[in-house]
């Protein structure tokens, strides 16, 4: 009994032991900034930042060989996220060229070839082989892979319009000037008696 | 009643006494109206006419969507002639999506829901049905849907109704017509929103500086002894909701809570009578007052339009301008947002329409801040406008945040007294508006994320049991072998 219960703990320690070297040498080197910043990105692997996708491209950020702003689906507030994580200034300026987009179909143009679908990883695209698709636009991340494969064409990539919900004053200009505002046009004025 | 003071506050010149004394007029029908889906805060209203199709007065046209929404009423009977996108009355001009009556002068009412006869009888769930069905929105400018603010006793213990007629506002008077012409009318209203709340007390309070509401209010009132009317002192902002909380019960909202959360809802008294109407006439919310003010108008006038008409129909109404406004404004002047133009139509939360002289705005070049303190002194929130807009500026917005830029009410104190004339406001909300965007985005792109992940684990799947088939192929050739 006792032989038994000695060789078992023996074995488990020993093994245990073996166990927790092999894990020390042989384990998988993996940067933990690499692992966050991978886990700020999209993580759609649209491949729109150049690399194969989101984890590259996280290694890549991390290496300091990429700007932070390279994730246009990700938009303005990736860039921000990822500048204040590695400790970087951005200047946000330019990126608002990359305005948010999403995709359409032209329902004339679509033959219902299903490539689309079998390429949208966030499963935006709704239809059926040989009907007509149409894109869910609350879905789509605007990476446009879609519109390389379409045979006719037919997916255009839209801007997302500004609505009244989501549009905010802009910034004060900083020399100090007073807000933006839209002055009664003069017809206006004229049109209703002015004295 | 014992009064708590509030912290800061600024006392501007009121101005009211250009409209005060005016009754509240009518105003003729225009010859088109234009009724938005947005004219609340929350979803678009869904809409359900198209043009082309004859519509009866107080027929719904379009239905709330969604949870936080409101539903609108045709304020006419007549035809819609299009469904098209025209400027909103929002500061951005943004087109949106609006209902164009063409009324057929014959203001023929649809069949409008049963008044209902004894609302203390009902179920509190039928009173905000019908507010739900009048579509009525918050009236004192933030349209907040009126039905979703009287739920809040179903999940708080409301100890007493605030009802909001301290009108803090310079130049508008419209609150304070309706509570010298309509006073039965809006005690009516508050009853019973008090009653649909489970609400024990109401209050209403008014700024000293209306003593003719404040008396026909008091008569109105005299009858309920659950009622207290209370004249508060005059200080701009006291009309904000979580101040006027702050005035009457002594006890601060918590950021980011609701006054609910200390047993207070505030409700306008505009809001007030349009439940009266709703409930007692089965009536929905087709017009409102709306004052018509400012040094550019020819004769300023209270007017009560239906919702949709247009800005330059009520300034045509008061003579139109005696000489050239430098700014338009719908609301006061110290929240109001300008309007895009004239052809902006009446919405629910449309109190003021201001026509300002260059005088009258005083707007100049931003000097630098001299470090002079008085922004901090009068903010009613207890912020330091000054240290936010130097992060503000300098785009740090999370420490802005940090700093509290999420409870400033934008009440537009800081910018009024500012000596170097900053537009701190300004700053503050455009710091909210980016804030805001930024959790949007972040919002989107978790989504994104999970939309992800759960395409992967289909893919996964499908492709697993793929193999699954492919490994048991062989053994189901052998069967068939077997058979054959």
């Amino acid at each position: 009994m006792l032989i038994a219960v000695g060789s078992l703990t023996a074995m488990g320690v020993a093994l245990g032991g073996l166990l927790g070297v092999a894990a020390r040498l042989l384990a998988v080197e993996e940067d933990p900034l690499e692992v966050e910043l991978q886990a700020m990105l999209p993580g759609s692997q649209c491949g729109q930042c150049g690399f194969v996708g989101c984890a590259q491209a996280a290694a890549a950020l991390a290496r300091g060989e990429a700007p932070v702003t390279l994730c246009p689906p990700g938009g303005k507030a990736v860039a921000e996220q990822l500048a204040r994580r590695l400790g970087v200034t951005v200047d946000l300026s330019d990126h608002a060229l990359h305005v948010p987009v999403y995709a359409s179909i032209d329902e004339a143009l679509c033959i219902g070839c299903t490539r689309c679908i079998k390429e949208c990883s966030v499963d935006g695209i709704i239809g059926a082989s040989k009907l007509m698709h149409t894109v869910v636009a609350d879905a789509c991340h605007g990476c446009g892979k879609c519109a390389l494969v379409c045979p006719t064409d037919a997916i255009r990539m839209l801007e997302v319009p500004v609505t009244l919900a989501a549009w905010h004053w802009p910034k004060p200009s900083i020399d100090g000037a007073s807000p933006p505002r839209t002055a009664p046009r003069v017809e206006d004025a004229g049109r209703t008696a002015l004295a | 009643m014992k009064l708590f003071p509030i912290r800061g506050g600024i006392h501007p010149e009121y101005r009211k006494e250009r409209t005060s004394e005016r009754v509240i007029e009518t105003l003729p029908l225009p010859h088109r109206l234009y009724i938005p889906l947005q004219q609340h805060i929350g979803a678009p209203a869904e809409i359900l006419v198209s043009e082309g199709d004859q519509v009866k007065k107080g027929q719904v046209i379009a239905r709330r969507h969604g949870q936080i929404s409101a539903h609108h009423h045709a304020s006419t009977s007549g035809r819609v002639i299009a469904v098209t996108e025209i400027p909103a009355p929002h500061p951005s001009g943004l087109p949106q999506p609006t209902i164009v009556i063409e009324p057929d002068e014959r203001d023929e009412w649809c069949v409008l829901p049963d008044p209902i006869p004894d609302p203390f009888a009902v179920t509190p769930e039928v009173i905000e049905d019908r507010v739900a069905e009048s579509g009525i929105v918050g009236m004192g400018g933030a349209t907040f849907p009126a039905a979703v603010k009287l739920q809040l006793g179903i999940r708080h213990r409301i100890d007493a109704l605030l009802v909001n007629g301290a009108e803090c506002e310079p130049y508008l008077t419209c609150d304070d017509r309706l509570m010298r012409e309509y006073a039965d009318e809006i005690i009516d209203g508050a009853r019973i929103m008090a009653y649909a709340l489970g609400a024990p007390r109401i209050v209403v309070a008014i700024e000293e500086n209306k003593p003719q509401a404040l008396e026909t209010m008091r008569v109105a009132a005299s009858t309920f002894p659950q009622i207290e009317v209370v004249a508060v002192p005059v200080k701009y902002p006291m009309g904000s909701e979580r101040h006027l909380t702050l005035a009457i019960t002594g006890r601060e909202t918590p950021a980011r809570r609701l006054t609910a959360d200390l047993g207070v809802v505030v409700h306008n008294v505009a809001t007030a009578r349009a439940v009266h109407q709703a409930v007692r006439l089965g009536r929905p919310l087709i017009d409102r007052v709306v004052t018509v003010s400012g040094g550019a108008i020819r004769e300023p006038k209270n007017i009560a339009a239906p919702i949709g008409a247009r800005v330059s129909d009520l300034i045509d109404f008061c003579g139109g301008f005696s000489q050239r406004p430098e700014c338009l404004i719908q609301g006061g002047p110290m929240m109001g947002i300008h309007l895009p133009g004239l052809d902006v139509p009446v919405v629910k939360g449309t109190s003021g329409i201001l026509a300002l002289t260059a005088d009258e705005i005083n707007e100049r070049q931003a000097d630098p801040c001299i470090r002079c303190g008085s922004c901090v002194s009068i903010c009613a929130c207890g912020l330091t406008p000054v240290e936010l807009a130097a992060h503000i500026r300098h785009d740090d917005l999370e420490g802005a945040a940090k700093l509290g830029v999420m409870d400033c009410v934008s009440c537009g104190s800081c910018s009024w007294v500012c000596p170097s004339h900053i537009p701190l406001v300004h700053y503050f909300n455009y710091a909210k508006g980016a804030l805001h965007a930024q959790e949007r985005e972040h919002r989107k792109t978790e989504r994104t994320k999970s939309l992800v992940e759960a395409h992967a684990a289909r893919l996964e799947r499908i492709a697993a049991q793929r193999a699954a088939t492919v490994a048991r192929k062989p053994k189901t050739t052998t069967i068939d072998e077997i058979q054959a």
